[in-house]
């Protein structure tokens, strides 16, 4: 063994310098971290305008800015947490750093696409940014752009639905790479079924972004073709039928759930059985359910239109297609479950925010009936309950897991540890935080406060003013999270290359793991999780 | 059991081969939401995009259908003459083939151009006095045809860097995924075309 | 892998489908002339995948594959028409 073969990924240069070094990196190790780094950049910008937001909410009337600003607040708070954050979040960074490494393989199969897919990312990313500042003013439309507001706004609609169509180009082509990597670079001897259940699952994600996320791009596409030549698609007085836009948005906006959830669910499937020492309950149930996810997200796309004006067939068949995403779901918290029960378990911080994920996701998931029923879903629709839903699902959920995952594999990623007590304090403050924040939500939801709204009732202020105050507490969580993180990538312990007792293959190389990854190419001879 | 490709993966050709398939899976994915908004809207409007389509130049679209399906035979043909070593003949095959596209491209030029001098664009006064379906039919037929013809000249492209590579030995007789790969998006550009052609021309 | 003789006959093939297809056109065949110039243009679209693009010399993954977005699109636009075809 050369001195060579020992210097980690961090080490190894490759053809540039400095900076170049990383922003031309082909090693998806880097790109994994170059992604890691951006969405978390992003991720603060829109944790901002989300504070803002809750603090003009904190009292009925203007508080701290004008109704023309807060729409511009909300709007970009949800664009940037959904493009930029939560659908590439752990499949671009995490998955980019650990699926090669998991399935025994030197690299994506494609490491300039993945590298491109980054730097569309970036460009996307820059373009959202960009039209806050320039043109007259920012958009205003909601997240969704529906038309025919989209259309007819004045303000910079069409650079941020470009930026949005760039991060689209960006996610298929992450999803195109991770389908090709896994069909042909795993390990000798791993089959199928004995790959790590996270591969399974960004599998399933791969597909949904490579047979979802074009209609996206068409649609955006469609939205900037009617700003620039008014071809009238949805426009009723030429003809055109607005409502198709929205089917056209939720056909990809649905399923595009899906590519966030999925890999957080992935994530908290390694976590389980390393912490329980137990070996994963169900393996083959919960890979297939992944699928079965991704399969069930195209048929229920309608539930976002129970109040749009859809024909009543249409409504009722959706709200029973509806129901079948709740099976292959529960599939997978009772296997979590399962997998925990009479395990020898250790509670440490990727457990603990696990479970906090499955208790979170659980009442994202269950109140997610509510919705998907068509009876209860026009009393709630449009209100503060879907707001409250879908911040449990995403937050509490995806971002959650996202959290474990980022403390799991921390040692592997940086080779340090982290600190284990402030650990579980930013998470025991993120909790209570979240919590505060969002619950009242389903409360003033079901008492009829609309969502996107600048101004309310003052029968409505005193959830307000509870919500607002747990937004502070939220932020004050995320803060001590990340500083003990950040704190650690330079101070932290070494860590060892297997701290957790893990049995995938990432544990079995080095932390960080060299260039290209493995001294020698492993052989796998039996499944991931070699636990009692 | 995929030994080989973890040591060399930068030289995977069935791996080379699945990603553009799987590129082409995006493509068709994109495409079928134009096909989408074209079956809500004929079904919607079926009379109004009769008549409607009965102004378009059927002749013009048979002979730019017998012109696509042709270079698709050249680019095949093309592949053909590198496999076998003739690197001159798969030369003059995908010079042919791009020259062809170049062609189909000037027809839809002068389409485009005859109708537009008639006043009929999208959102034009003249537009605006046909009925509902009517401007959604040539709206329809000016976004497909027109990001149809993006994709043709992004094949014309791959094939002008293809020739490059071809003459400079890059793409050979040894390696020449490059090629099938450029091959594969032209016939696919070449199916959405044959959907493309009755749906406009050949209603009736 | 095909020789040229056989890609002159798939292009033979195409090329007689055009014809039929701009002849059914003619023929004026009501309801029934969508269902036709539809089929005949999946059945060109087959001859192009399998022989151009190669897909009947292909490992069967690929083929396999190719189901995915066809039953994708195919159900995209049949729950679409739920909507549409009881609203317009």
């Amino acid at each position: 063994m050369t001195a060579e073969e020992d210097i980690s990924f961090y080490g190894s240069r490759g053809r540039h310098k400095g900076v170049l070094s990383w922003i031309l990196s082909t090693d998806h190790k880097r790109i994994g971290l170059l992604y890691l780094t951006s969405i978390f950049g992003f991720f603060f910008v829109a944790v901002i305008f989300g504070v803002l937001m809750r603090l003009e909410l904190i009292a009925p009337g203007r508080t701290i800015m004008s109704a023309q600003t807060y729409n511009a607040v909300f709007t970009l708070h949800g664009v940037i947490m959904i493009f930029l954050f939560i659908i590439p979040g752990i499949p671009a960074s995490l998955g980019n750093f650990i699926l090669p490494l998991q399935i025994g393989a030197k690299d994506v199969a494609f490491p300039r696409i993945n590298l491109m897919s980054w730097w569309f990312y970036i460009s996307g990313g820059t373009a959202v940014l960009v039209s806050l500042f320039t043109g007259s003013g920012p958009p205003d439309t909601g997240w969704t752009f529906y038309v025919p507001y989209s259309i007819r706004t004045g303000t910079n609609v069409t650079l941020a639905v470009f930026g949005v169509f760039l991060l689209g180009v960006s996610s298929t082509l992450t999803g195109l790479n991770f389908v090709t990597t896994v069909h042909r670079l795993r390990a000798p001897g791993m089959k199928w079924f004995r790959m790590p259940l996270f591969i399974w699952s960004l599998y399933a994600t791969g597909w949904v972004q490579i047979l979802a996320t074009p209609v996206l791009a068409i649609t955006l596409l469609l939205l900037i073709a009617e700003r620039l030549f008014g071809f009238g698609f949805f426009d009723p007085s030429k003809g055109g039928d607005p409502l198709l836009f929205e089917h056209l948005f939720w056909i990809y906006s649905h399923p595009a759930v899906y590519i966030m959830i999925l890999p957080a669910m992935g994530a908290v499937t390694e976590i389980i059985p390393v912490f329980a020492r137990r070996t994963i309950f169900g393996y083959k149930a919960i890979a297939f359910s992944s699928l079965a996810i991704a399969a069930a997200g195209y048929l229920v796309w309608g539930h976002h239109m129970f109040t749009s004006g859809m024909s009543d067939i249409s409504k009722a068949v959706f709200s029973f297609l509806t129901f079948i995403v709740a099976i292959p779901s529960g599939i997978k918290v009772f296997n979590w479950v399962a997998s925990l029960y009479k395990g020898s378990i250790e509670l440490r911080s990727p457990l603990l925010y696990t479970v906090s994920f499955i208790f979170l996701f659980s009442i994202g998931g269950l109140t997610g009936l509510v919705n998907g029923a068509l009876a209860t879903n026009i009393y709630v629709h449009g209100t503060y309950f879907i707001v409250a839903h879908f911040h449990y699902t995403m937050f509490g959920g995806t971002a959650f897991a996202f959290f474990a995952a980022l403390h799991y594999w921390f040692p592997k990623i940086t080779g340090r540890m982290y600190r284990e007590a402030p650990a579980k304090n930013a998470l025991l403050v993120l909790f209570t935080g979240f919590n505060i924040l969002y619950f009242p939500m389903f409360i003033l939801g079901i008492e009829g406060m609309p969502r996107r709204y600048y101004d309310y009732l003052p029968q409505f202020h005193r959830d307000h003013l509870i919500s607002t105050i747990g937004s502070w507490i939220l932020v004050a969580g995320l803060i001590m999270m990340f500083y003990n993180l950040i704190r650690s990538v330079f101070k932290g312990d070494t860590a060892g290359d297997n701290p957790w007792g893990g049995s995938t293959l990432e544990w079995t190389t080095s932390s960080p793991p060299p260039h290209e990854n493995f001294k020698e190419v492993p052989v796998v001879t039996g499944g991931p999780y070699k636990f009692r | 059991m995929n030994n080989e490709n973890i040591i060399g993966h930068k030289t995977d050709y069935e791996g080379a081969k699945i990603g553009m398939w799987i590129f082409l899976f995006t493509e068709m994915v994109l495409f079928s939401g134009l096909f989408l908004l074209y079956s809500a809207y004929r079904s919607r409007y079926p009379e109004e995009f009769h008549s409607a389509a009965s102004e378009l130049n059927r002749f013009m679209g048979t002979f730019n259908t017998v012109i696509l399906l042709t270079s698709s035979l050249t680019m095949a043909l093309s592949i053909n003459s590198i496999r076998t070593g003739r690197k001159g003949m798969s030369l003059l095959l995908q010079s042919l083939t791009s020259f062809m596209g170049l062609i189909f491209l000037v027809n839809k030029y002068i389409e485009w151009s005859a109708k537009i001098s008639h006043g009929i664009y999208p959102d034009s006064p003249g537009l605006m006095k046909y009925g509902k379906g009517e401007i959604i039919f040539y709206g329809l037929y000016y976004l497909l045809t027109g990001i149809h013809g993006l994709h043709v000249l992004a094949g014309i492209v791959l094939i002008a860097v293809m020739i490059v590579l071809t003459n400079k030995d890059r793409v050979s007789s040894g390696r020449f995924v490059a090629l099938e790969n450029t091959g594969l998006y032209w016939h696919f550009v070449d199916i959405i075309w044959v959907f493309l052609f009755p749906l406009f021309y050949l209603i009736s | 892998m095909p020789g040229p003789g056989l890609y002159f006959l798939v292009w033979l093939g195409l090329i007689a489908l055009t014809a039929l297809t701009v002849i059914a056109a003619g023929a004026g065949l009501g309801a029934y002339g969508a269902l036709t110039s539809v089929s005949i243009a999946l059945a060109k679209s087959v001859l192009i995948l399998m022989f151009f693009m190669h897909l009947k010399y292909e490992k069967t993954l690929i083929r396999a594959l190719l189901f995915l977005p066809v039953i994708t699109i195919a159900v995209i636009i049949g729950l679409t028409f739920f909507d549409i075809g009881y609203r317009y």
